[in-house]
């Protein structure tokens, strides 16, 4: 059995590489192309923040069972941080260019010091914040992550006024980690890399004896402290590990954005970068699940993108057209529509797995006639 | 010699014990004495306390009064996984297991303690990893199958039948390392096979492991089969103590149990 476990590590392992030589190897050839530069690379370092932050919330949400809404503000720490990091490398004389070893020693030293911040939120929120359980607790890290962002707004050197002398439009790109629509295509295997990293380490934590500890304190916290786990050491070190992955997808955030603006991560903006809505991706996902997590925020990414940009809006009626004005309410009917007929979420707790899956896909469609076909292809194509 | 001491040395001791809410006192001055490899039981009506001793016993409540001494060690304070690192193991009235988790993993859980290897382990899978996971698979395996649930390993938890969700919690008990194990009601709700089946497990459990036991129970058939002292409380105080014969013909523990001859008592009691 354990040599099964090995080898599928090991399958995993090599076709995610494959995979992620391919993209780099498409990248490379398309670059191009103007659809593929404009359009589709700015979606795919979306994308690829999305999928840290769902499955860093899901560690808490849907492994721990903690109801955390101020995951954005750990987000925005993160985005900061390398923000402010990579300005100040640059004022310093570090790097001129975005390009060179010392550029991607900087750019990945910023996403390490992101995600060491934000974990240090983690924690002093945290040992406070998780004696309390479910509304209690949602309504704490909610206040948290509406605090944050009036602090880093009203922080001398990050702020409304941008970082440091510039807007907050200009100096970031200019000078900071804010990519171009060419240097996107550039890094795009940063991205990309950090995000197949991140997801690989988080699912490294959940099965192991870390994973076990968590999973039966969401099941039962009181026959968990009587097991002899620590009940609430790994709360917390779990709520830090996860702010650690936000702090990191803030990290990517910053680098696919022209500018950092602290109302992009607040409660009020409509955009994805809210906290509730990432609860929406890991639900729809299933909480438990971070296959799950990762489709949910592709498919959440398209949805969004299509209500914004899509054609086929413009065609609706009148009456939800005007819904799709305010996409948070679109959002809303997602989450009702999936807690009244999939409440599990699309995955449940299912995890993706080479070794497992096909056969497993094979048994499904045998029992259903073929009729989940499409579901089956959707789930392949997500990894 | 000193294995005769350790035999004769309680492992578990109460001093004086109780605690109040407000000023109910639930449990007063609760004494008693576990030594390595003995059996013992606490009855008395609903309501009597028994529960709150167990608590009282486990950390989930912090004593008012007195002390509670495992080893020669006072617990008096430490929080619940503290007791369980300390040696108390305890099962609960209303099955709690880790529902969602699989067999294995009920009993892996209950071994996190004892795993060693750290963070920077878990995330890389070095060697350390596979070594110590390897090791707890194979000790939870065999907890397994000393109670014939090793064919279930990969179910959930909750798919089990009853009786045998009761034995996962005891296996899971065990899985911690204990010297003392509490079990709170472990025949509740089960029919009579499933109770002779218990009644097996519990001595084979104790004979195989030299841990003491003390038990709640209603079933008294059961009681008085498998327990060596029992401990009656009533009210949060303790009206009795002995061997089962004593117990059974004890005036005070019968008036507790069926009422005394006036009707006030027996409407105090229901």
């Amino acid at each position: 059995m354990k040599k099964a476990v090995k080898r599928g590590y090991i399958v995993n392992t090599v076709v995610l590489a494959a995979v992620y030589a391919l993209c780099v190897v498409l990248a490379a050839a398309l670059e191009g192309n103007d659809n593929f530069k404009l359009t589709i690379v700015p979606s795919i370092w979306q994308c690829c923040y999305l999928i840290i932050l769902a499955a860093s919330l899901n560690l808490v949400l849907g492994f721990m069972g903690q109801l955390s809404l101020g995951h954005c503000g750990f987000m925005a720490i993160g985005a900061y941080t390398a923000a402010l990091m990579s300005l100040a490398f640059q004022r310093a004389g570090v790097y001129d260019e975005k390009s060179g070893a010392v550029f991607i020693l900087i750019m990945i030293a910023c996403a390490i010091c992101a995600g060491l911040l934000a974990a240090v939120f983690g924690v002093l929120l945290g040992i406070p914040a998780l004696r309390l359980k479910g509304d209690y607790l949602a309504i704490i890290t909610m206040g948290f992550g509406l605090i944050i962002v009036n602090v880093i707004n009203n922080l001398p050197f990050a702020g409304q006024n941008g970082l440091a002398e510039g807007t907050a439009a200009a100096s970031l790109y200019a000078t900071g980690l804010g990519f171009g629509s060419t240097a996107k295509v550039t890094y795009l295997w940063f991205a990309i890399a950090v995000t197949i990293l991140c997801v690989a380490l988080m699912f490294m934590y959940i099965r192991s004896k870390y994973g076990r500890a968590v999973r039966a304190i969401r099941d039962d916290e009181i026959a968990a402290s009587a097991s002899g786990i620590n009940t609430g050491y790994y709360k917390v070190l779990t709520f830090a590990f996860s702010a650690f992955f936000a702090g990191i997808a803030g990290a990517v955030y910053a680098c696919c954005n022209s500018s950092l603006s602290t109302s992009s991560f607040s409660f009020t903006n409509g955009s994805i970068l809210n906290s509730t809505f990432v609860v929406v991706m890991v639900v729809l996902g299933g909480m438990g699940s971070l296959t799950g997590s990762v489709v949910s925020a592709v498919i959440m990414f398209f949805l969004n993108y299509q209500i914004g940009n899509g054609s086929w809006v413009h065609s609706l009626p009148g009456f939800i057209q005007s819904i799709f004005a305010y996409p948070m309410l679109v959002y809303a009917l997602v989450l009702i529509v999936i807690i009244m007929f999939r409440p599990k979420g699309i995955f449940g707790t299912y995890e993706f797995s080479l070794l497992r899956t096909p056969g497993e896909l094979v048994r499904l469609l045998k029992r259903h006639g073929g009729g989940k076909k499409a579901a089956g292809g959707k789930e392949a194509a997500a990894q | 010699m000193s294995e005769v001491n350790r035999e004769q040395a309680p492992v578990l001791e109460t001093r004086g014990l109780g605690i109040s809410f407000g000023g109910l006192k639930a449990v007063q001055d609760f004494n008693i004495k576990l030594c390595r490899g003995q059996l013992a039981g606490l009855i008395g009506p609903n309501g009597a306390g028994k529960t709150t001793v167990f608590n009282l016993l486990t950390g989930v409540y912090e004593p008012t009064e007195g002390s509670v001494i495992l080893e020669g060690e006072v617990l008096n304070g430490k929080k619940t996984h503290q007791f369980v690192a300390a040696g108390v193991a305890r099962t609960f009235q209303n099955i709690r297991l880790f529902r969602q988790m699989s067999v294995l993993d009920n009993v892996k859980a209950a071994f996190s303690k004892d795993i060693k290897y750290g963070m920077a382990a878990a995330l890389f899978r070095t060697p350390a990893y596979w070594k110590a996971e390897a090791e707890v698979e194979a000790k939870a395996l065999d907890l397994l199958e000393i109670f014939h649930l090793r064919e279930k390993a990969d179910a959930p938890a909750a798919s089990l039948p009853y009786g045998q969700q009761r034995k996962l919690e005891i296996a899971r008990a065990l899985a911690t390392d204990m010297k003392v194990l509490l079990l709170d009601e472990p025949a509740a709700g089960m029919n009579p096979t499933e109770t002779a089946e218990l009644v097996e497990c519990i001595s084979l459990v104790r004979e195989r492991f030299g841990i003491a036991i003390l038990l709640i129970e209603h079933d008294m058939s059961l009681v008085m089969k498998l327990c060596e002292r029992i401990t009656v409380i009533d009210y949060g105080q303790t009206i009795a103590e002995g061997g089962p014969e004593e117990i059974a013909t004890n005036p005070r523990v019968i008036a507790a149990y069926l009422g005394e001859n006036d009707g006030e008592e027996d409407e105090s009691l229901a």
